[in-house]
Protein backbone atom coordinates (compact mmCIF):
# COMPACT_ATOMS: atom_id res chain seq x y z
CA UNK A 1 0.00 0.00 0.00
CA UNK A 2 3.14 2.26 -0.39
CA UNK A 3 1.78 4.48 -3.14
CA UNK A 4 -2.17 4.22 -1.82
CA UNK A 5 -4.55 6.65 -0.45
CA UNK A 6 -3.58 8.15 3.45
CA UNK A 7 -6.54 7.92 5.97
CA UNK A 8 -6.17 10.39 8.17
CA UNK A 9 -9.63 10.64 9.03
CA UNK A 10 -10.31 8.62 12.07
CA UNK A 11 -12.08 11.26 13.85
CA UNK A 12 -15.05 11.30 11.09
CA UNK A 13 -15.08 7.44 11.63
CA UNK A 14 -12.90 4.04 12.00
CA UNK A 15 -12.56 1.40 9.54
CA UNK A 16 -14.26 -1.90 11.01
CA UNK A 17 -11.72 -4.12 12.77
CA UNK A 18 -10.94 -7.05 10.76
CA UNK A 19 -11.80 -8.65 13.65
CA UNK A 20 -14.94 -7.16 14.27
CA UNK A 21 -16.14 -7.94 11.11
CA UNK A 22 -15.53 -11.54 11.24
CA UNK A 23 -17.30 -11.65 14.71
CA UNK A 24 -20.45 -10.60 12.89
CA UNK A 25 -20.66 -12.32 9.95
CA UNK A 26 -21.95 -15.70 11.37
CA UNK A 27 -25.13 -13.18 12.72
CA UNK A 28 -26.13 -12.23 9.06
CA UNK A 29 -27.43 -16.03 8.15
CA UNK A 30 -26.23 -18.36 10.64
CA UNK A 31 -27.23 -16.75 13.93
CA UNK A 32 -30.10 -15.07 12.21
CA UNK A 33 -32.89 -15.14 14.74
CA UNK A 34 -34.98 -12.12 16.45
CA UNK A 35 -33.50 -11.52 20.26
CA UNK A 36 -37.13 -11.04 20.93
CA UNK A 37 -38.55 -14.57 20.03
CA UNK A 38 -39.01 -15.98 23.50
CA UNK A 39 -40.28 -19.18 22.19
CA UNK A 40 -37.33 -20.99 20.04
CA UNK A 41 -34.05 -21.64 20.16
CA UNK A 42 -32.97 -19.06 16.84
CA UNK A 43 -34.23 -16.14 19.01
CA UNK A 44 -32.33 -17.29 22.70
CA UNK A 45 -29.44 -17.65 20.57
CA UNK A 46 -29.58 -14.26 19.35
CA UNK A 47 -30.48 -12.59 22.42
CA UNK A 48 -27.46 -14.37 24.06
CA UNK A 49 -25.54 -12.84 21.75
CA UNK A 50 -26.95 -9.40 22.38
CA UNK A 51 -26.51 -9.62 26.41
CA UNK A 52 -23.13 -10.77 26.20
CA UNK A 53 -22.39 -7.64 23.95
CA UNK A 54 -24.34 -5.52 26.26
CA UNK A 55 -21.85 -6.60 28.85
CA UNK A 56 -18.96 -5.82 26.64
CA UNK A 57 -20.01 -2.28 26.18
CA UNK A 58 -20.63 -2.15 29.55
CA UNK A 59 -17.08 -2.74 30.84
CA UNK A 60 -15.74 -0.75 28.72
CA UNK A 61 -17.25 2.43 30.88
CA UNK A 62 -17.69 0.68 33.91
CA UNK A 63 -21.43 0.59 33.73
CA UNK A 64 -23.84 -2.55 34.73
CA UNK A 65 -25.22 -4.12 31.28
CA UNK A 66 -28.84 -3.26 32.66
CA UNK A 67 -27.62 0.46 32.25
CA UNK A 68 -26.64 0.00 28.42
CA UNK A 69 -29.71 0.62 25.89
CA UNK A 70 -29.17 0.12 22.03
CA UNK A 71 -29.76 2.86 19.66
CA UNK A 72 -28.82 3.52 15.92
CA UNK A 73 -25.69 5.56 17.34
CA UNK A 74 -24.72 8.25 19.37
CA UNK A 75 -26.96 10.74 17.29
CA UNK A 76 -30.09 8.84 18.94
CA UNK A 77 -28.39 8.35 21.62
CA UNK A 78 -28.02 12.31 21.91
CA UNK A 79 -32.18 12.89 20.95
CA UNK A 80 -32.87 10.03 23.26
CA UNK A 81 -31.30 11.27 26.38
CA UNK A 82 -31.94 15.25 25.96
CA UNK A 83 -35.35 14.97 24.77
CA UNK A 84 -36.43 12.08 26.71
CA UNK A 85 -35.17 13.37 30.30
CA UNK A 86 -36.33 16.93 29.12
CA UNK A 87 -39.91 15.64 28.16
CA UNK A 88 -40.09 13.01 31.32
CA UNK A 89 -39.33 16.29 33.73
CA UNK A 90 -41.42 18.51 31.79
CA UNK A 91 -43.95 19.45 34.36
CA UNK A 92 -41.56 20.74 37.38
CA UNK A 93 -38.21 22.14 35.28
CA UNK A 94 -37.77 23.86 31.81
CA UNK A 95 -34.07 24.89 31.26
CA UNK A 96 -31.26 23.04 29.61
CA UNK A 97 -27.40 23.72 29.79
CA UNK A 98 -25.16 22.78 27.09
CA UNK A 99 -21.70 24.25 25.32
CA UNK A 100 -21.06 25.93 21.89
CA UNK A 101 -18.78 23.64 20.77
CA UNK A 102 -21.29 20.48 20.91
CA UNK A 103 -21.78 18.14 18.54
CA UNK A 104 -24.71 18.95 15.85
CA UNK A 105 -26.77 16.03 17.43
CA UNK A 106 -26.95 17.98 20.71
CA UNK A 107 -27.19 21.54 19.69
CA UNK A 108 -29.93 21.17 17.20
CA UNK A 109 -32.04 18.97 19.67
CA UNK A 110 -31.14 21.98 22.13
CA UNK A 111 -32.38 23.74 19.39
CA UNK A 112 -35.41 22.00 18.57
CA UNK A 113 -36.79 21.83 22.59
CA UNK A 114 -36.46 25.33 22.58
CA UNK A 115 -39.05 26.00 20.02
CA UNK A 116 -41.20 23.29 22.31
CA UNK A 117 -41.01 26.16 24.87
CA UNK A 118 -37.69 25.44 26.60
CA UNK A 119 -35.29 27.84 27.65
CA UNK A 120 -31.56 26.61 26.42
CA UNK A 121 -28.40 28.09 27.85
CA UNK A 122 -25.63 27.56 25.57
CA UNK A 123 -22.01 28.53 27.45
CA UNK A 124 -18.90 29.85 26.07
CA UNK A 125 -15.55 28.18 25.62
CA UNK A 126 -12.08 29.61 26.24
CA UNK A 127 -9.18 29.82 24.04
CA UNK A 128 -8.21 26.76 24.24
CA UNK A 129 -11.61 24.75 24.00
CA UNK A 130 -12.25 23.96 27.73
CA UNK A 131 -15.30 24.80 29.68
CA UNK A 132 -15.03 27.09 32.62
CA UNK A 133 -16.31 25.30 35.93
CA UNK A 134 -17.13 28.48 37.78
CA UNK A 135 -19.06 29.64 34.35
CA UNK A 136 -20.87 25.99 34.15
CA UNK A 137 -22.19 26.52 37.80
CA UNK A 138 -23.33 29.60 37.43
CA UNK A 139 -25.58 28.82 34.48
CA UNK A 140 -27.34 25.90 36.69
CA UNK A 141 -30.51 27.35 38.00
CA UNK A 142 -33.51 25.35 40.03
CA UNK A 143 -35.42 25.31 37.11
CA UNK A 144 -32.71 23.17 35.00
CA UNK A 145 -33.17 19.45 34.13
CA UNK A 146 -30.46 18.67 32.26
CA UNK A 147 -27.21 19.87 31.40
CA UNK A 148 -25.19 18.27 28.01
CA UNK A 149 -21.04 18.06 28.25
CA UNK A 150 -19.03 15.99 25.25
CA UNK A 151 -16.41 14.44 26.75
CA UNK A 152 -13.55 14.47 24.27
CA UNK A 153 -14.57 17.05 21.08
CA UNK A 154 -14.52 15.74 17.68
CA UNK A 155 -12.96 18.93 16.09
CA UNK A 156 -10.07 19.34 18.30
CA UNK A 157 -9.84 16.86 20.40
CA UNK A 158 -9.72 19.04 23.89
CA UNK A 159 -10.96 16.61 27.22
CA UNK A 160 -13.75 18.37 29.08
CA UNK A 161 -13.70 17.70 32.95
CA UNK A 162 -16.80 15.67 33.15
CA UNK A 163 -16.31 14.97 36.67
CA UNK A 164 -16.09 17.89 37.93
CA UNK A 165 -19.00 19.31 36.17
CA UNK A 166 -20.82 16.33 37.20
CA UNK A 167 -20.38 17.06 40.58
CA UNK A 168 -22.07 20.48 39.88
CA UNK A 169 -24.41 18.91 38.48
CA UNK A 170 -25.32 16.38 41.04
CA UNK A 171 -25.19 19.08 43.65
CA UNK A 172 -27.87 20.31 42.39
CA UNK A 173 -30.17 17.29 41.35
CA UNK A 174 -29.61 18.52 37.65
CA UNK A 175 -29.06 14.98 35.29
CA UNK A 176 -25.81 15.13 33.64
CA UNK A 177 -25.45 14.08 30.05
CA UNK A 178 -21.91 13.22 28.34
CA UNK A 179 -21.77 12.75 24.60
CA UNK A 180 -18.33 9.97 25.00
CA UNK A 181 -18.91 9.40 21.20
CA UNK A 182 -15.22 10.25 20.23
CA UNK A 183 -13.67 8.86 24.04
CA UNK A 184 -14.36 5.20 23.79
CA UNK A 185 -11.27 3.42 23.38
CA UNK A 186 -9.27 6.66 24.13
CA UNK A 187 -9.27 7.63 27.19
CA UNK A 188 -9.94 5.93 30.57
CA UNK A 189 -14.18 6.23 31.36
CA UNK A 190 -15.80 5.21 34.72
CA UNK A 191 -19.38 5.37 35.31
CA UNK A 192 -19.39 4.07 38.82
CA UNK A 193 -16.78 6.70 39.96
CA UNK A 194 -17.99 9.50 37.71
CA UNK A 195 -21.35 11.39 38.62
CA UNK A 196 -22.66 11.20 35.11
CA UNK A 197 -26.44 10.11 34.45
CA UNK A 198 -26.61 9.67 31.04
CA UNK A 199 -24.20 8.89 28.40
CA UNK A 200 -23.84 8.57 24.38
CA UNK A 201 -21.92 6.04 22.65
CA UNK A 202 -21.23 5.37 19.23
CA UNK A 203 -19.59 1.80 17.50
CA UNK A 204 -18.08 3.64 14.13
CA UNK A 205 -15.59 5.88 15.98
CA UNK A 206 -14.13 2.75 18.12
CA UNK A 207 -13.73 0.47 14.87
CA UNK A 208 -17.23 -0.70 15.01
CA UNK A 209 -19.83 -0.58 12.76
CA UNK A 210 -21.79 2.52 11.77
CA UNK A 211 -25.42 2.25 12.46
CA UNK A 212 -25.14 0.94 16.38
CA UNK A 213 -24.86 3.19 19.27
CA UNK A 214 -25.81 2.95 22.95
CA UNK A 215 -27.24 5.34 25.73
CA UNK A 216 -26.02 4.44 28.79
CA UNK A 217 -28.73 5.27 31.82
CA UNK A 218 -27.86 5.37 35.43
CA UNK A 219 -29.92 2.79 37.58
CA UNK A 220 -28.31 4.13 40.91
CA UNK A 221 -30.17 6.85 41.61
CA UNK A 222 -32.22 5.95 38.37
CA UNK A 223 -32.37 8.41 35.75
CA UNK A 224 -36.09 8.18 33.84
CA UNK A 225 -36.09 8.99 30.61
CA UNK A 226 -39.31 8.90 27.91
CA UNK A 227 -38.79 6.92 24.96
CA UNK A 228 -38.55 8.87 21.58
CA UNK A 229 -39.44 5.44 19.24
CA UNK A 230 -42.24 3.57 20.27
CA UNK A 231 -43.54 0.18 19.51
CA UNK A 232 -42.84 -2.97 21.34
CA UNK A 233 -41.42 -1.60 24.21
CA UNK A 234 -37.65 -2.89 23.55
CA UNK A 235 -35.17 -2.16 26.03
CA UNK A 236 -36.87 -1.87 28.87
CA UNK A 237 -39.65 0.66 26.72
CA UNK A 238 -36.83 3.12 26.25
CA UNK A 239 -36.24 2.48 22.45
CA UNK A 240 -37.96 -0.08 20.76
CA UNK A 241 -37.19 -2.07 17.69
CA UNK A 242 -36.01 -4.86 16.51
CA UNK A 243 -32.67 -5.32 18.00
CA UNK A 244 -29.74 -5.34 15.06
CA UNK A 245 -28.01 -8.55 16.02
CA UNK A 246 -25.01 -8.32 13.88
CA UNK A 247 -24.70 -4.64 14.88
CA UNK A 248 -24.60 -5.23 18.69
CA UNK A 249 -21.96 -8.31 18.48
CA UNK A 250 -19.70 -5.95 16.62
CA UNK A 251 -20.09 -3.10 18.88
CA UNK A 252 -19.24 -5.50 22.05
CA UNK A 253 -16.48 -6.97 20.10
CA UNK A 254 -15.58 -3.60 19.12
CA UNK A 255 -15.16 -2.46 22.92
CA UNK A 256 -14.00 -5.64 24.29
CA UNK A 257 -11.02 -4.78 21.95
CA UNK A 258 -10.43 -1.44 22.71
CA UNK A 259 -10.24 -2.16 26.28
CA UNK A 260 -7.38 -4.61 25.54
CA UNK A 261 -5.27 -2.50 23.17
CA UNK A 262 -6.61 0.84 24.40
CA UNK A 263 -3.27 1.72 26.40
CA UNK A 264 -0.94 -0.06 23.67
CA UNK A 265 -2.95 1.76 20.97
CA UNK A 266 -2.76 5.21 22.98
CA UNK A 267 1.33 5.02 23.46
CA UNK A 268 1.74 3.96 19.78
CA UNK A 269 -0.83 7.05 18.34
CA UNK A 270 0.92 9.25 20.54
CA UNK A 271 4.50 9.06 19.34
CA UNK A 272 2.99 9.14 15.81
CA UNK A 273 0.95 12.16 16.33
CA UNK A 274 3.91 13.97 17.84
CA UNK A 275 5.77 12.87 14.92
CA UNK A 276 3.30 14.61 12.97
CA UNK A 277 3.00 17.66 15.17
CA UNK A 278 6.95 17.54 15.16
CA UNK A 279 6.90 18.18 11.25
CA UNK A 280 4.10 20.58 10.74
CA UNK A 281 5.31 22.79 13.08
CA UNK A 282 8.22 22.97 11.39
CA UNK A 283 6.21 24.94 8.81
CA UNK A 284 6.22 28.94 9.13
CA UNK A 285 2.95 30.09 11.15
CA UNK A 286 1.11 26.79 11.86
CA UNK A 287 -1.20 27.20 14.91
CA UNK A 288 -2.55 23.91 16.28
CA UNK A 289 -6.39 24.28 17.73
CA UNK A 290 -7.52 23.44 21.13
CA UNK A 291 -5.46 23.27 24.36
CA UNK A 292 -2.18 21.62 23.52
CA UNK A 293 -2.14 19.14 26.97
CA UNK A 294 -6.01 18.54 27.68
CA UNK A 295 -6.68 17.12 24.47
CA UNK A 296 -6.71 13.11 22.99
CA UNK A 297 -3.03 12.71 21.10
CA UNK A 298 -5.02 10.74 18.36
CA UNK A 299 -6.53 14.25 17.17
CA UNK A 300 -4.38 17.21 15.57
CA UNK A 301 -6.21 20.07 14.58
CA UNK A 302 -4.25 22.62 12.53
CA UNK A 303 -4.42 26.09 11.06
CA UNK A 304 -1.86 27.16 8.50
CA UNK A 305 -2.10 30.57 7.98
CA UNK A 306 -2.41 32.57 5.18
CA UNK A 307 -3.73 29.76 2.50
CA UNK A 308 -7.28 28.36 2.89
CA UNK A 309 -8.57 25.22 3.94
CA UNK A 310 -10.45 23.52 1.00
CA UNK A 311 -7.22 24.83 -1.00
CA UNK A 312 -4.91 22.86 0.81
CA UNK A 313 -7.04 19.40 1.19
CA UNK A 314 -7.15 19.70 -2.90
CA UNK A 315 -3.48 19.97 -2.59
CA UNK A 316 -3.61 16.94 -0.54
CA UNK A 317 -5.08 14.71 -3.08
CA UNK A 318 -4.49 11.24 -1.42
CA UNK A 319 -4.64 12.00 1.96
CA UNK A 320 -7.91 12.23 3.84
CA UNK A 321 -8.57 14.82 6.43
CA UNK A 322 -11.08 16.87 7.44
CA UNK A 323 -11.08 21.02 7.38
CA UNK A 324 -12.94 23.97 9.61
CA UNK A 325 -12.89 25.98 6.13
CA UNK A 326 -16.40 27.60 4.96
CA UNK A 327 -15.84 26.15 1.66
CA UNK A 328 -15.79 22.59 2.37
CA UNK A 329 -19.44 23.02 4.17
CA UNK A 330 -22.36 23.54 2.42
CA UNK A 331 -23.49 26.63 4.42
CA UNK A 332 -20.57 28.46 3.36
CA UNK A 333 -19.91 29.08 7.53
CA UNK A 334 -16.64 28.47 8.43
CA UNK A 335 -16.16 26.05 11.34
CA UNK A 336 -18.45 27.17 14.62
CA UNK A 337 -16.07 25.08 17.33
CA UNK A 338 -13.19 27.09 15.75
CA UNK A 339 -15.26 30.46 16.04
CA UNK A 340 -15.85 29.70 19.32
CA UNK A 341 -12.43 29.45 20.25
CA UNK A 342 -12.00 33.10 19.48
CA UNK A 343 -10.47 31.83 16.26
CA UNK A 344 -10.25 34.72 13.64
CA UNK A 345 -12.00 33.75 10.51
CA UNK A 346 -8.73 33.41 8.52
CA UNK A 347 -7.62 31.13 10.71
CA UNK A 348 -10.73 28.69 11.45
CA UNK A 349 -11.03 28.81 7.30
CA UNK A 350 -6.98 27.81 7.35
CA UNK A 351 -7.60 24.88 9.35
CA UNK A 352 -7.21 20.93 8.74
CA UNK A 353 -8.26 18.05 11.15
CA UNK A 354 -5.70 15.63 11.07
CA UNK A 355 -7.10 12.30 13.13
CA UNK A 356 -4.41 9.23 13.29
CA UNK A 357 -5.85 5.85 14.50
CA UNK A 358 -5.05 2.60 15.31
CA UNK A 359 -3.88 1.73 11.47
CA UNK A 360 -1.71 4.55 11.13
CA UNK A 361 1.77 4.09 10.04
CA UNK A 362 4.94 5.67 10.62
CA UNK A 363 5.41 5.97 6.66
CA UNK A 364 1.68 7.38 6.14
CA UNK A 365 2.53 10.27 8.87
CA UNK A 366 6.06 10.90 7.16
CA UNK A 367 4.27 11.30 3.80
CA UNK A 368 1.69 13.36 4.82
CA UNK A 369 4.08 15.53 6.56
CA UNK A 370 5.96 16.04 3.12
CA UNK A 371 2.37 16.38 1.20
CA UNK A 372 1.62 18.80 3.52
CA UNK A 373 5.04 21.13 3.92
CA UNK A 374 4.80 21.12 -0.43
CA UNK A 375 1.40 21.99 -0.62
CA UNK A 376 1.63 24.62 1.69
CA UNK A 377 4.68 26.03 -0.04
CA UNK A 378 3.13 26.24 -3.31
CA UNK A 379 -0.31 27.60 -1.75
CA UNK A 380 1.66 30.47 -0.03
CA UNK A 381 3.68 31.23 -3.21
CA UNK A 382 -0.22 32.30 -4.45
CA UNK A 383 -1.48 34.13 -1.73
CA UNK A 384 -1.46 37.43 -1.50
CA UNK A 385 -2.09 37.59 2.02
CA UNK A 386 1.34 35.87 2.19
CA UNK A 387 2.88 38.12 0.43
CA UNK A 388 1.36 40.63 3.07
CA UNK A 389 2.35 39.63 5.82
CA UNK A 390 6.02 39.12 4.45
CA UNK A 391 6.14 42.55 3.90
CA UNK A 392 5.15 43.24 7.59
CA UNK A 393 1.56 44.07 6.80
CA UNK A 394 -0.79 43.43 9.64
CA UNK A 395 -4.01 42.37 8.54
CA UNK A 396 -5.98 43.79 10.73
CA UNK A 397 -5.79 47.03 9.54
CA UNK A 398 -6.56 46.55 6.37
CA UNK A 399 -9.43 47.19 4.78
CA UNK A 400 -11.09 44.76 2.80
CA UNK A 401 -14.39 45.09 0.11
CA UNK A 402 -16.09 42.32 1.10
CA UNK A 403 -18.41 41.18 -0.80
CA UNK B 1 -15.92 18.62 -4.35
CA UNK B 2 -16.36 16.95 -7.71
CA UNK B 3 -14.02 19.66 -9.65
CA UNK B 4 -13.71 19.75 -13.84
CA UNK B 5 -11.05 19.02 -15.26
CA UNK B 6 -10.14 22.54 -16.73
CA UNK B 7 -11.08 23.65 -12.85
CA UNK B 8 -8.12 20.75 -11.29
CA UNK B 9 -5.80 21.98 -14.12
CA UNK B 10 -5.73 25.56 -13.49
CA UNK B 11 -5.33 24.89 -9.36
CA UNK B 12 -2.28 22.29 -10.33
CA UNK B 13 -0.91 24.85 -13.26
CA UNK B 14 -1.96 28.00 -12.18
CA UNK B 15 -1.25 30.51 -14.75
CA UNK B 16 0.64 33.71 -14.34
CA UNK B 17 1.22 33.77 -10.86
CA UNK B 18 3.02 36.40 -9.50
CA UNK B 19 2.78 40.22 -8.68
CA UNK B 20 3.75 43.52 -10.78
CA UNK B 21 5.27 46.63 -9.25
CA UNK B 22 1.85 48.23 -8.74
CA UNK B 23 3.87 52.11 -8.54
CA UNK B 24 4.57 51.37 -12.31
CA UNK B 25 2.55 53.72 -14.76
CA UNK B 26 1.32 51.10 -16.68
CA UNK B 27 -0.09 48.75 -14.16
CA UNK B 28 -3.70 48.56 -12.63
CA UNK B 29 -4.23 46.35 -9.19
CA UNK B 30 -7.65 45.25 -7.86
CA UNK B 31 -7.70 43.52 -4.36
CA UNK B 32 -11.55 41.91 -4.18
CA UNK B 33 -12.86 39.98 -1.09
CA UNK B 34 -11.63 39.83 2.15
CA UNK B 35 -9.82 36.97 4.72
CA UNK B 36 -13.13 36.79 6.63
CA UNK B 37 -14.88 35.10 3.91
CA UNK B 38 -12.74 33.07 3.15
CA UNK B 39 -11.60 34.63 -0.40
CA UNK B 40 -9.26 37.07 -1.62
CA UNK B 41 -8.56 37.55 -5.28
CA UNK B 42 -5.90 40.20 -6.34
CA UNK B 43 -5.41 40.45 -9.72
CA UNK B 44 -2.64 42.68 -11.75
CA UNK B 45 -3.14 43.94 -15.52
CA UNK B 46 -0.49 45.62 -17.31
CA UNK B 47 -2.20 47.83 -20.46
CA UNK B 48 0.13 49.46 -22.91
CA UNK B 49 -0.05 52.98 -24.83
CA UNK B 50 -2.80 51.85 -27.20
CA UNK B 51 -5.43 50.64 -23.84
CA UNK B 52 -4.68 46.72 -24.45
CA UNK B 53 -3.76 44.60 -21.62
CA UNK B 54 -0.26 43.18 -22.60
CA UNK B 55 0.31 41.05 -19.19
CA UNK B 56 -1.61 40.25 -15.91
CA UNK B 57 -0.92 38.54 -13.01
CA UNK B 58 -2.86 37.15 -9.90
CA UNK B 59 -2.33 35.83 -6.79
CA UNK B 60 -5.42 34.74 -4.64
CA UNK B 61 -6.27 33.20 -1.33
CA UNK B 62 -9.30 31.28 -1.35
CA UNK B 63 -10.77 27.20 -2.16
CA UNK B 64 -9.90 25.28 -5.69
CA UNK B 65 -12.73 27.40 -7.61
CA UNK B 66 -11.46 30.44 -6.44
CA UNK B 67 -7.79 29.85 -7.44
CA UNK B 68 -9.24 28.77 -11.14
CA UNK B 69 -11.36 31.83 -11.43
CA UNK B 70 -8.53 34.03 -10.73
CA UNK B 71 -6.17 32.39 -13.03
CA UNK B 72 -8.50 31.54 -15.88
CA UNK B 73 -9.49 35.59 -15.52
CA UNK B 74 -5.47 36.49 -15.79
CA UNK B 75 -5.64 34.03 -19.73
CA UNK B 76 -8.96 35.70 -20.88
CA UNK B 77 -7.82 39.64 -20.18
CA UNK B 78 -4.23 39.37 -22.34
CA UNK B 79 -4.95 40.87 -25.22
CA UNK B 80 -7.95 42.71 -25.07
CA UNK B 81 -8.77 46.17 -24.27
CA UNK B 82 -9.99 47.45 -21.17
CA UNK B 83 -13.77 47.69 -22.17
CA UNK B 84 -13.21 43.97 -23.74
CA UNK B 85 -11.92 43.06 -20.12
CA UNK B 86 -15.03 44.78 -18.45
CA UNK B 87 -17.64 42.96 -20.76
CA UNK B 88 -16.00 39.28 -19.49
CA UNK B 89 -19.64 37.93 -17.21
CA UNK B 90 -18.90 36.02 -14.14
CA UNK B 91 -21.11 33.26 -16.04
CA UNK B 92 -18.41 32.89 -18.50
CA UNK B 93 -16.12 31.79 -16.15
CA UNK B 94 -18.74 29.40 -14.40
CA UNK B 95 -19.46 27.86 -17.53
CA UNK B 96 -15.65 27.64 -18.47
CA UNK B 97 -14.71 26.09 -15.14
CA UNK B 98 -18.06 23.94 -14.90
CA UNK B 99 -18.31 25.84 -11.53
CA UNK B 100 -20.92 23.95 -8.89
CA UNK B 101 -23.41 26.16 -7.90
CA UNK B 102 -22.03 26.61 -4.26
CA UNK B 103 -19.04 28.24 -5.87
CA UNK B 104 -20.56 30.79 -8.36
CA UNK B 105 -19.70 33.24 -5.63
CA UNK B 106 -15.61 33.09 -7.05
CA UNK B 107 -16.89 33.06 -10.19
CA UNK B 108 -18.39 36.63 -9.40
CA UNK B 109 -15.52 37.85 -7.21
CA UNK B 110 -13.26 36.90 -9.93
CA UNK B 111 -15.70 39.58 -12.28
CA UNK B 112 -14.88 41.99 -9.70
CA UNK B 113 -11.38 41.45 -9.49
CA UNK B 114 -11.12 42.82 -12.75
CA UNK B 115 -13.51 45.27 -12.67
CA UNK B 116 -11.38 46.50 -9.50
CA UNK B 117 -7.68 46.44 -11.46
CA UNK B 118 -9.07 48.54 -14.43
CA UNK B 119 -11.19 50.80 -12.17
CA UNK B 120 -7.39 51.33 -10.48
CA UNK B 121 -5.49 51.82 -14.03
CA UNK B 122 -7.91 54.42 -14.80
CA UNK B 123 -8.03 56.15 -12.11
CA UNK B 124 -4.18 56.52 -12.00
CA UNK B 125 -3.18 57.17 -15.83
CA UNK B 126 -6.40 59.81 -16.59
CA UNK B 127 -7.87 60.73 -13.23
CA UNK B 128 -9.59 63.93 -14.71
CA UNK B 129 -11.03 61.49 -17.66
CA UNK B 130 -11.98 58.82 -15.07
CA UNK B 131 -13.77 61.38 -12.98
CA UNK B 132 -15.50 62.44 -16.11
CA UNK B 133 -16.42 58.79 -17.02
CA UNK B 134 -17.70 58.11 -13.44
CA UNK B 135 -19.62 61.58 -13.94
CA UNK B 136 -21.11 60.27 -16.96
CA UNK B 137 -22.01 56.99 -15.91
CA UNK B 138 -23.82 58.87 -12.73
CA UNK B 139 -26.10 61.17 -15.18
Amino acid sequence: MADGPIYLDFAATTPVDPRVAARMIPFLAETYGNPASRSHSFGWAAEQAVEAARGQVAELVGADAREIVWTSGATESNNLAIKGAAQFHRGRAKHLVTVRTEHKSVLDTMRELERAGFEITVLDVGSDGLLDAGAFEAALRPSTVLASVMLVNNEIGVIQDVERLGALCRERGVLFHVDAAQATGKIQIDLQAWPVDLMSLSAHKTYGPKGIGALYVRRKPRVRIEAQIHGGGHERAMRSGTLPVHQIVGMGEAYRIAGLEMKSDNERIRALSERLWAGLSRIDEVYLNGDATRRVPHNLNVSFNFVEGESLMMGLDGIAVSSGSACTSSSLEPSYVLRALGRSDELAHSSIRFSVGRFTTREQIDRATAHVTRAVGKLRALSPLWDMHRDGVDLSTVQWSAH
Amino acid sequence: MAYSDKLIDHYDNPRNVGSMDPGESGVGTGMVGAPACGDVMKLQIRVNEQGVIEDARFKTYGCGSAIASSSLVTEWVKGKTLDQALKIRNTQIAEELALPPVKIHCSILAEDAIKAAVADYRAKTRPAAHAADLEEIST
